[in-house]
């Protein structure tokens, strides 16, 4: 019964156009923001920079130089003349004309600031290698011995355990994972008060109990947004490696995703409940707002507390303590699970917290809702629905 | 014996409000039976605890003499008072989806769905969404979704309200054809002559108590009989004087009378020839209405008249 019912909540929500439409605007969001990065991220990370045959000697030098100070360079041998033309229609940054100091340079209109540091050095090079070799010493190595030099960094406080990478999936993960709760929970308190509402709640209690008929719409339901959850945050991986903009290894990727689903199962199982159990006291659409507002604003607290403190301090104390408490788990556990900060002990704290509190919400939501869900006109009063038994 | 549907001793309080105290009566496997009351007499409580949709505070419903559980009540065809259908699904994905929950295969429930929309003359909507359908196809629908998984009881709140005459006839067509197949059929009505005319028994239902059950006849002969005398020569006044007679009304030369048991009613016809000619001389039964009318508007005890 209960999955005939689930069945029949599967056909509905994926004919539903609202749903559909959802589910391919989050998934373009995602592909569109991994494009995005990847053509900002891409464009002007190369310098171009033609070398003339009488600074050719500098090409060692230059990319060494450049290496070493981490600005990206193509260096490319041309005449003068070809050289200039070049840098004329924008094909190279810079041309370099002479190979002794000062060293010549032609740019279209100014030099790029990377490109300006690696050339400076190279030009006190090479002034350098002139005063060495006129001391009667060796430039090479002069040059060997300065490699050697180095600075040794000692941190008093242990540097953040996350990288950007993370932070970017620990951020999608929490939009994500508040998007799907909410909307997931608010199909469920809409299909309990439109059963009420148009009154076919009647005619399917004569063949099933109340609780039966209120998991099969949270099973249905589930199983669907489950499958959303999925194929949004599959799609958002995929194109986040296919465009280099997510740069993970496999199995980093599919924990990250493993746990977002775990975690949007327990988040969904309890907040649907929740939802489904102040949903049935009442009748109208238009009350439906109202009395979801209290288990919204729990959702909403949490996602703002990951949003709002989780990116600049993903250490935080207080987060790490909310995200143990069952309400606010499914919001905040799994964007701390993306960032890569969660001691083992933790996670199998707030699992079992939750584990521990869905059956509990089941019999609570169930209780409620087998008592109000009968009851049309006026709102119930949840202390109403609890007590007539 | 056959096979009936007992509602034995059935209680329910809102709060307050009593809605059923008591309530005793039996629905015969064929037989259509017909609950009569006033609005907020316990009609449709009555109804709902039969499906099992409230739980009773006292008292048994049991079929062919064992208490309905699930399996049972999953059998017994029901329409709510309250009308209701998903709005936003097909009449004939609707109509199976509701024939499985009742226990009816995949296969089975399209076959009967078929027959059903074909019989209540809604096949061509079977691919609209319900809720594109007029009033009166909505409610065939809705009988169709009591019909479709071939219940073993039928238990109707109302099924002729908002009905049109030719919908009532179809109506009054399929339920005599389901008792005719061995369903017991209870359902509720204020439109009494339809009841007369349809069911086998009928029970009024006052204040949460049967008060009266039986076939129309029974329920009748139960009632005060009256005599009519016509006769259009006699003076006002003409049966004044007859032992055990009272005048109840009289118009047009037709006097209503009542007499008390025992009194001899040969001696008001010689009366009444004694003006003239008589034109009728008839008992009468008062009809379901006046009847109802009788037993709802007696003050009970610890109300008000």
């Amino acid at each position: 019964m209960i999955w005939l019912i689930a069945g029949r909540e599967i056909g509905t929500r994926l004919r539903s156009k609202a749903f559909r439409v959802a589910t391919v605007v989050s998934v373009l969001i995602l592909v569109g923001l991994a494009l995005i990065a990847k053509l900002v991220g891409s464009g002007p990370s190369y310098q171009e920079v033609g070398i003339t045959p009488a600074a050719a000697a500098l090409t060692g030098s230059v990319t060494s130089t450049a290496t070493a100070i981490k600005v990206d360079l193509h260096t490319h041998a041309v005449d003068e003349a070809t050289g200039r033309a070049q840098v004329e229609d924008g094909k190279l940054d810079a041309l370099l004309v002479t190979g002794t100091s000062p060293i010549q340079v032609v740019v279209k209109t100014d030099l790029d600031d990377g490109l300006q540091s690696v050339l400076q050095l190279v030009a006190q090079r090479t002034v350098l290698d002139q005063q060495v070799t006129e001391l009667g010493g060796d430039p090479a190595k002069v040059a060997a011995s300065i490699a050697t030099a180095a600075v040794t960094v000692t941190p008093l406080t242990p540097p953040k355990n996350s990288n950007s990478q993370q932070l970017i999936l620990g951020i999608l993960t929490s939009v994500l994972i508040y998007m799907s709760l909410l909307l997931n929970g608010q199909a469920v308190a809409q299909g309990v008060v439109e059963e009420k509402t148009s009154r076919v709640v009647e005619i399917i209690l004569a063949t099933v109990r109340p609780w039966q008929l209120m998991v099969g719409k949270v099973l249905g339901l589930g199983a669907v947004g489950l499958i959303q959850v999925a194929v949004i945050a599959l799609s958002g991986v995929a194109a986040g490696v296919a465009t280099d903009a997510i740069d993970l290894h496999i199995t980093a990727a599919f924990s990250t995703i493993a746990w977002l689903i775990v975690w949007f199962l327990l988040g969904y199982a309890a907040y649907s409940l929740a939802f489904a159990g102040v949903a049935s006291l009442v009748s109208r659409q238009e009350e439906v707002a109202a009395v979801v507002t209290p288990v919204m604003m729990l959702l909403i607290v949490g996602y703002v507390i990951g949003i709002s403190i989780l990116p600049s301090n993903p250490d935080s104390g207080f987060v790490a303590l909310l995200s143990l408490i069952p309400v606010f788990a499914p919001t905040l556990m799994p964007v701390r699970l993306a960032l890569g900060v969660v001691p083992a002990w933790q996670a199998a704290v707030s699992l079992a917290g939750m584990i521990v509190v869905i059956p509990l919400l089941l019999w609570f939501a169930s209780r409620i809702y087998s008592n109000a869900v009968l009851r049309s006109g006026a709102r119930v009063r949840l202390r109403d629905a609890w007590r007539a038994a | 014996m056959t096979r009936q549907l007992e509602i034995d001793g059935v209680s329910k309080r809102y709060g307050e409000i009593v809605a059923l105290e008591g309530i005793t009566f039996e629905v015969r496997a064929g037989e259509i039976f017909g609950l009569v009351g006033s609005n907020g007499a316990g009609k449709t409580t009555a109804m709902r605890i039969v499906l099992g949709v409230l739980a009773a505070d006292a008292g048994a419903v049991r079929w062919d003499g064992r208490a309905l559980g699930p399996d049972t009540r999953r059998k017994i065809g029901y329409m709510p008072e309250e009308r209701g259908l998903y709005p936003r699904m097909k009449v004939a994905e609707q109509l199976v989806y509701l024939s499985r929950l009742h226990g009816m295969s995949a296969a089975a429930a399209r076959a009967s769905v078929d027959v059903w929309l074909e019989r209540l003359a809604v096949a061509g909507r079977r691919d609209d969404d319900v809720i594109k359908l007029s009033l009166g196809n909505q409610q065939r629908v809705q009988l169709a979704a009591a019909l479709v998984h071939d219940p073993e009881i039928l238990v109707l709140d109302e099924p002729f309200s908002g009905l049109d005459p030719v919908a009532v006839d179809v109506m009054s067509g399929v339920l005599r054809n389901k008792a005719g197949s061995g369903v017991p059929v209870m359902f509720s009505s204020h439109q009494l002559d339809l009841v007369e005319r349809l069911c086998d028994r009928v029970g009024i239902v006052r204040q949460g108590r049967m008060v009266a059950a039986g076939t129309v006849d029974e329920l009748r002969a139960g009632g005060p009989e009256e005599l009519i005398v016509t006769a259009p020569d006699a003076p006002p006044g003409w049966a004044a004087g007859l032992p055990g007679v009272t005048v109840v009304g009289q118009s047009n030369g037709s006097t209503r009378l009542s007499l008390v048991d025992g009194a001899d009613d040969q001696a008001v016809l010689r009366a009444a020839l004694a003006t003239g000619p008589v034109h009728e001389f008839a008992r009468s039964r008062p009809s379901l209405t006046d009847l109802f009318r009788h037993i709802v508007s007696a003050p009970a005890e610890g109300e008000p008249a």
